[in-house]
């Protein structure tokens, strides 16, 4: 067996069987335990090295050739191949408890394996195109066949299709730096097109309109699911240029750019979230926020660029899944998320507000939750760089946090004598309450992302450098 | 020579085809317009990729027009459909704007092949057209179909560049897949809200 058939051939073929086959019911068990077994493999079995299991002996391949290119895991992407398909199998489980069709599951096994292409494949720049084919299947998932496509939707489509020419161009140009790295016309004109390309694929600042609208006209879940898979193999796409191109880690010009955009991201995110009165617009900016922290962190001056990135990008799965599906249900009972339609909620769905706030918090970096290791790592090295991005970034968290209070006010905004009721259903609980608790552990115990973390830098080995 | 003829009659056939899509109302014209641009696209890929890998262009391009034209011919409720009044988009502000574009690209074509020698003057001449005319269609509609057209043709546009600086049959597999899929994805889009809600619960 070869890594790319088990982690990208067979997840795309169940997902294809699970949409035609399978009904709704089993979809979600059937999808997450798939995702579950997928990454237990990548964490237990090495790739490319022969394990001996009693008399036989087992070795995954690494590569698999294709149309006369290759697809390729090397021994360091078992992690984070346990870290794709682990959080992918939270999605998946909590779509039952979402309400959400077996479409999801079915198209979402199908991004994810395309998505885990573009990490695989050779020579990486083509990822651009894989990812624009996973932008694309996505919009099924957010426009059911019922409901009339919005803006959001067809901006999303416009940003994400421009993005792709960008980036290719880009990658070709890159390779004539390379042969001539002292032509500076080339160098900016290389860096103008992928700072293009991944500022419509990242939805930098002013380019990242429609998430709110996204949210806003959207499903919960499948809107949070895309904010979290686009932007996670991004950022990782993102990282293979740095690390390939040592030039781009080199030009403190460039660093500056990359950071002024990041800060810019996370600042207006902040402020934004915190003048919303629509939950699920405030998902939105809280992403818009932690997107543009990823960006702060790649143009850090830093060693710790890698690990500081993977501390950010697990907690984010795990609560942007809570944060989600806590709206889907929310949805369900107010059509609109507008402050007026989820005043008082905290009393008549009290696990679901609950894990909402705690998912929202743990965005902000508030202490114990998730978020709070990987912010305290990056104020210690953002503090150390420059004084005046700290205090923009601050600034944005701020912003957070005072929306998730605002929301808080509003979930418990409610007549004395109204009564405490659980309308949750018990897969509802189950999967919220067991997310919660993922939060708390990660927030307190971030030593057990260790075993995660500890070999995911030998996978951009330059830039730790 | 006579290839450099065709080549220029495949650059004239694309601003004329662009034009129209712009400017035309009537989505059979725009469709049939983007079918006539599909061959010169052909044409101008041939140049510097097989004729089997330019054909796939070709054949996925005219899929994508089947897949849209089949689609829109099964809406009756979209002929009325209102458009934004706030940017200027009369049909004298349109030609203008592909003006402005083709004499955009006629300025560039020069440098760019100064740049990156070998290129040819009527594929950057013809990538550039239909890269300029895809994206300012983009930015005077919100209409679904042209949207859809305008990513189309920005599409092609950067195909025909990109052929001459790879011949890699898996992007040209993969692009025809990004091709098929906008089509598909626009399909879908169009048919998104003209389907009740009841008719999915009974399926």
């Amino acid at each position: 067996m070869s890594a790319p058939i088990l982690w990208i051939a067979i997840p795309f073929l169940a997902g294809v069987l699970i949409l035609f086959l399978l009904n709704e019911k089993y979809s979600a068990w059937a999808g997450g335990t798939l995702s579950a077994i997928l990454a237990l493999i990548a964490l237990i079995f090495p790739i490319d090295t022969a394990l001996l299991l009693g008399s036989i002996s087992l070795k995954i391949s690494p590569s698999v050739q294709f149309f006369g290119r290759s697809f390729e895991f090397s021994i360091a992407d078992g992690p984070l191949l346990a870290i794709i398909y682990g959080v992918g199998a939270l999605w998946f489980f909590g779509t039952q408890a979402s309400g959400t069709a077996n479409r999801f599951v079915s198209l979402g096994l199908m991004i994810i394996s395309l998505l885990t292409a573009s990490i695989a494949v050779e020579p990486f720049l083509f990822a651009a195109l894989l990812l624009e084919i996973a932008a694309m299947l996505v919009i099924p998932l957010l426009v059911p066949i019922y409901q009339k496509p919005g803006r959001g939707v067809v901006r999303f489509l416009i940003y994400q299709t421009i993005a792709m020419p960008f980036i290719l161009f880009s990658g070709w140009m890159l390779a004539g730096v390379e042969a001539s790295p002292g032509d500076l016309g080339t160098t900016t004109q290389a860096g103008t097109m992928l700072g293009l390309g991944f500022a419509f694929l990242l939805a930098v600042f002013p380019l990242y309109n429609w998430i709110p609208m996204l949210m806003e006209e959207a499903t919960p879940y499948a809107t949070g699911f895309l904010l979290w898979a686009l932007p996670t193999f991004t950022v990782i796409f993102a990282l293979g240029f740095l690390d390939r191109y040592a030039w781009l880690r080199t030009t403190p010009q460039l660093a500056s750019a990359i950071q002024f955009a990041g800060v810019f991201m996370v600042a207006s995110g902040g402020i934004f979230a915190s003048l919303q009165r629509h939950i699920g617009r405030m998902l939105g900016y809280a992403t818009i926020a932690e997107t543009g922290l990823l960006i702060l962190i790649m143009g850090l001056r830093s060693s710790e660029i890698v690990n500081l990135t993977f501390l950010i990008l697990i907690p984010r799965g795990l609560a942007l899944a809570v944060w989600a599906l806590a709206l889907s249900i929310i949805k369900r009972k107010a059509y609109t998320l507008r402050f007026s339609e989820v005043q008082g909620l905290a009393r008549s769905y009290p696990i679901t507000t609950a894990a909402l706030i705690l998912a929202h918090l743990s965005m902000t970096g508030f202490p114990l939750l998730a978020g709070f290791p990987a912010r305290l790592a990056i104020w210690q090295e953002l503090a150390a760089q420059s004084l005046s991005t700290t205090v923009w970034a601050f600034v944005g968290m701020l912003g957070l946090l005072i929306a998730a209070i605002r929301t808080l006010a509003v979930f418990v905004m409610v007549e004395e004598e109204k009564k405490w009721a659980l309308n949750e259903s018990w897969v509802q609980m189950a999967m919220l309450g067991l997310g919660v608790i993922g939060l708390f552990i990660l927030g307190m115990f971030p030593q057990i992302l260790q075993p995660f973390l500890a070999d995911l830098p030998s996978l951009f080995n330059r830039i730790g450098q | 020579m006579l290839a450099t003829i065709i080549s220029w009659v495949a650059v004239a056939l694309i601003l004329a085809t662009s034009t129209t899509i712009l400017i035309n109302r009537d989505w059979r014209v725009s469709l049939g317009a983007l079918t006539v641009q599909y061959i010169s696209v052909f044409w101008l890929v041939s140049r510097h990729l097989p004729f089997v890998m330019g054909s796939v262009k070709l054949i996925a391009g005219w899929m994508v027009v089947a897949a849209l034209g089949m689609t829109r011919l099964g809406l009756t409720n979209l002929d009325n459909e209102e458009e934004d009044t706030f940017w200027p988009r009369g049909q004298w502000f349109r030609l203008i704007l592909i003006f402005i574009v083709a004499l955009v690209a006629a300025g560039a074509t020069p440098r760019i092949e100064a740049a990156i020698p070998g290129l040819g003057f009527p594929v950057i001449a013809g990538g550039l057209l239909l890269i300029g005319a895809g994206v300012i269609h983009l930015g005077v509609t919100s209409d679904l179909l042209r949207v859809i057209l305008g990513l189309l043709t920005m599409l092609a546009g950067f195909e025909v560049i990109y052929a001459a600086v790879e011949s890699s049959i898996l992007v040209t597999g993969f692009l025809a897949v990004t091709n098929l899929g906008l089509g598909i994805i626009g399909s879908y889009l169009l048919v998104a809200g003209s389907t009740p809600l009841e008719v999915e619960e009974e399926l």
